[in-house]
């Protein structure tokens, strides 16, 4: 990292010398595009933000470098999942390392903390990493805070049908409480209520809980299934625990609730995950050329042997689709950031993006409007599970279809139907 | 757990340092941060120098109660998040999802009301602790300030449970917004110095002294009739009136506060910066601050991007390893070295 040293020399030993030139701005063209790249490589989010961070340097490796004719020089830094972290390391990008626009963060929460500070900083341009939650482009939204990717609620439209298809007409609500899974549940059942299905039981947990048996005991007998929106070892620790008390209910899953590294846990009963249906923004199995050649890419760059996953996740996907809008921005504007980057902003607005999972517009708030995928767990000829795309919904925007006027955000007690 | 302790036990500064206190050191000191905005960055004047002072006032809280009252407390990043919270439940509103949760007083309301909150808490962790000593202490401290984190993750009618309050604005009086870079450096810096010198001031007198005393030897001083556990409580109070304000501060700066904010991870920085600093010396927590933050910020350019935290821990653990009293034990050793001044004060 020689770059990392002389930017480090120059900030902690010439301070006083370095900070009368550093103010010169560097935003003429031929001269490199500095991108600031936010991910969490600390705290509970550590593996998926490293894979995120794989997903943008993917974006940048297929255009060898350039944009609009300028060369990008890539600065990154880290969080922890903490929005305070979060806006203190953006803060250190823009204002000290300069960068031109800046493609981060992670979680949800971080991505609000981060859009209150855009506002501050009208001459630059941010762009979501992974973030999800809902506030960030609904509530005050920030004129110069572009989300390219489609968020919690949209990642569940259509699962609500799907699970009626299924004839699960009443479904048990497991959650996280947080923003994210709040959204979550808002995406799944302002549709499933809306077409006559019921959740007569809300169990709130917090993130992070090990123990669920007070929870599997209050699972009534006359539901058909459950709805679990927990990620990662949470969700583990839920499916162990429901298996060990005999449970035999169908599961309806949230977005990273049936990813792949939970397909692979070694219950016994993992085969009752079979015909788990779930909603997310990317599904291992979608056949399209496109998210194909994605895929190949992404493993020829990052083998498993280099700390890649074997096929990529949620966050590399999402990370590479808000990098290349950035990156396709500079391409139509010719790498012109001039006049507090104004052309920029307007090319991102009115871009269509061609991602891996089809085409991506935004919506008047900078918000994306994209496809979800509504998975079903099979099991394959060798015995392993994996998520077989069961319909794909195109044109989902953040109202979900609905009126301004009827659109709540979603919270523990909305939507509600018992 | 070491380090405090080996501070602790070290031997006190001189009376006469008060009579004569204004050195040249001092001057250059006072000339250097009052003039550093005008020709730092909007960026190293806020992020650096502002919260740089804002976690040292923090942490000065725990340098008084550690340094001078022998009662390592793990709470004091608590009692900041206290006044915290209570600043963005009492003031106004911090945020959308939060609107009914704010009550909407005046700025200045809010801030009295938060500080006086945190404060009695800050009474109430000293006076179940107060008959602990040693390890016993951080335990209990650490389970007061384990127990609000998580009452704040899980409580939603007051703390708004994991999103916190987002948008907490600093006040704008006199026509200056004190989130500014320039205006909230010099806040903070105001309020550091007031800190400073009220810990100076009140160690020469009579309760510092009594505290002091407390610290070596409580037994004794119990037998000349001081009321050993009224003391200590009472410097719980004053050290979390120190954090209380420093914990308004700090989110003025971060302009939220979350369950995060207080979590443990935040409460062991707070000690890191006080035993980093030394805690034989007010200005010891704040020199902690600067290194802290410094490679909070930098570290991430110095290696790679996976390694970082290694760089942090090793800077960390170097500076504890070669000098028990933090900074302020390296800043003794190379005056007696050089200056061939040996004071006696720290080793």
């Amino acid at each position: 990292m020689k770059q990392g040293k002389r930017t480090f020399v120059r900030s902690m030993v010439g301070v006083a010398v370095a900070t009368a030139f550093a103010g010169a701005s560097l935003a003429q063209s031929g001269q490199p595009v500095k991108i600031g790249l936010l991910a969490t490589l600390e705290g509970p989010f550590a593996a998926g933000g490293a894979d995120g961070m794989r997903g943008a340097e993917l974006a940048i490796k297929q255009k060898n470098g350039m944009a609009g004719g300028r060369k990008i020089e890539l600065i990154k830094a880290s969080s922890d999942a903490k929005p305070d972290v979060a806006v203190n390391a953006t803060r250190k990008l823009v204002e000290q390392d300069k960068v031109d626009i800046m493609v981060g963060p992670l979680s949800g929460g971080e991505g609000i903390a981060v859009k209150e500070y855009s506002k501050t900083q009208p001459n630059i341009t941010f762009i979501n990493g992974s973030s999800g939650a809902q506030a960030t482009t609904l509530v005050n939204p920030s004129p110069n805070f572009f989300r390219f990717n489609t968020e919690g609620a949209q990642w569940m439209v259509g699962l609500g049908k799907a699970a009626l298809d299924k004839g699960y007409k009443r479904v048990m609500l497991i959650s996280e409480d947080y923003a994210f899974p709040y959204s979550q549940v808002q995406g799944f059942m302002s549709e499933y209520c809306r077409l006559g299905g019921k959740v007569p039981v809300k169990a709130w947990v917090p993130l992070g809980g090990k123990d669920y048996a007070s929870v599997i005991a209050r699972i009534p007998k006359d539901v058909d299934a459950l709805l679990v929106i927990l990620g990662g070892a949470d969700a583990v620790n839920f499916l162990n625990q429901y298996e060990a008390a005999g449970g035999d209910k169908p599961i309806v899953g949230g977005s990273i609730t049936v990813s792949q590294d939970i397909l692979n846990y070694k219950g016994k009963r993992r085969d009752s995950l079979v015909g788990t249906i779930a909603g997310a923004p990317i599904a291992d199995a979608y056949d399209h050329p496109d998210f194909k050649a994605f895929v190949a890419d992404y493993q020829k760059n990052y083998p498993v042997s280099a700390g890649g996953y074997p096929s990529p996740s949620l966050f590399a996907l999402v990370y590479y689709i808000n990098m290349k809008a950035a990156l396709d921005g500079l391409d139509a504007v010719k790498g012109d950031l001039s006049g507090g980057q104004a052309k920029y902003r307007e090319a991102l607005a009115k871009m269509t993006l061609k991602t891996p999972v089809g085409d991506v517009k935004l919506d008047a708030n900078r918000q994306a409007i994209g496809t979800t995928f509504i998975t079903e767990v099979v099991k394959d000829a060798k015995g392993n599970l994996f998520n077989r795309v069961l319909r794909k919904v195109d044109g989902v925007d953040q109202l979900l279809g609905m009126k301004k006027e009827d659109f709540k955000m979603g919270s523990r007690d909305e939507p509600n139907c018992p | 757990m070491l380090a405090p302790r080996v501070a602790i036990a070290l031997p006190e500064v001189k009376p006469f340092e008060f009579r004569n206190p204004v050195r040249a050191r001092h001057v250059i000191v006072l000339l250097f941060v009052l003039a550093f905005p005008w020709f730092a960055t909007p960026f190293l004047t806020f992020q650096i120098g502002g919260q740089a002072l804002v976690l040292g006032l923090i942490a000065l809280s725990l340098t008084f109660l550690g340094g001078y009252g022998g009662m390592v407390s793990l709470a004091q990043m608590t009692v900041a998040g206290i006044a915290g919270y209570s600043f963005a439940i009492l003031g106004p509103p911090a945020s959308a999802d939060a609107a009914g949760i704010s009550l909407g007083a005046p700025w200045w309301v809010a801030v009295i009301g938060a500080i006086a909150i945190a404060v009695l808490s800050a009474v109430f962790i000293g006076w179940l602790s107060v008959r602990t000593e040693g390890i016993y202490t951080i335990m209990i401290t650490l389970a007061v300030g384990v127990a609000f984190y998580y009452l704040c993750l899980q409580n939603y009618s007051i703390f708004n449970g994991f999103q916190g309050f987002q948008r907490i604005q600093a006040p704008t009086v006199f026509g200056i917004h004190w989130k500014q870079p320039l205006p909230f450096y010099y806040l903070a810096l105001f309020w550091a110095l007031a800190g400073y010198l009220f810990v100076k001031y009140l160690l020469r007198a009579p309760f510092g002294i009594a505290l002091q005393g407390i610290r070596d030897n409580p037994r004794r001083m119990n037998a000349l009739g001081f009321n050993v556990t009224a003391h200590r409580i009472a410097a719980y109070a004053v050290a979390g009136t120190i954090a209380a304000v420093g914990g308004v501060l700090f989110a003025w700066y971060n302009g939220l506060i979350t369950p995060g904010s207080v979590g443990t991870s935040w409460m062991i920085n707070i000690l890191i910066i006080a035993v980093l600093g030394g805690m034989s010396h007010p200005v010891g927590p704040f020199l902690g601050a600067i290194v802290f933050v410094l490679l909070q910020t930098f570290a991430i350019d110095v290696v790679d991007r996976e390694r970082f935290n290694l760089v942090i821990g090793g800077v960390f653990l170097a500076i504890v390893l070669f000098s028990p009293d933090g900074l302020l034990g390296w800043w003794a050793r190379i005056k007696s070295r050089f200056l061939l001044v040996n004071r006696g004060g720290v080793r």
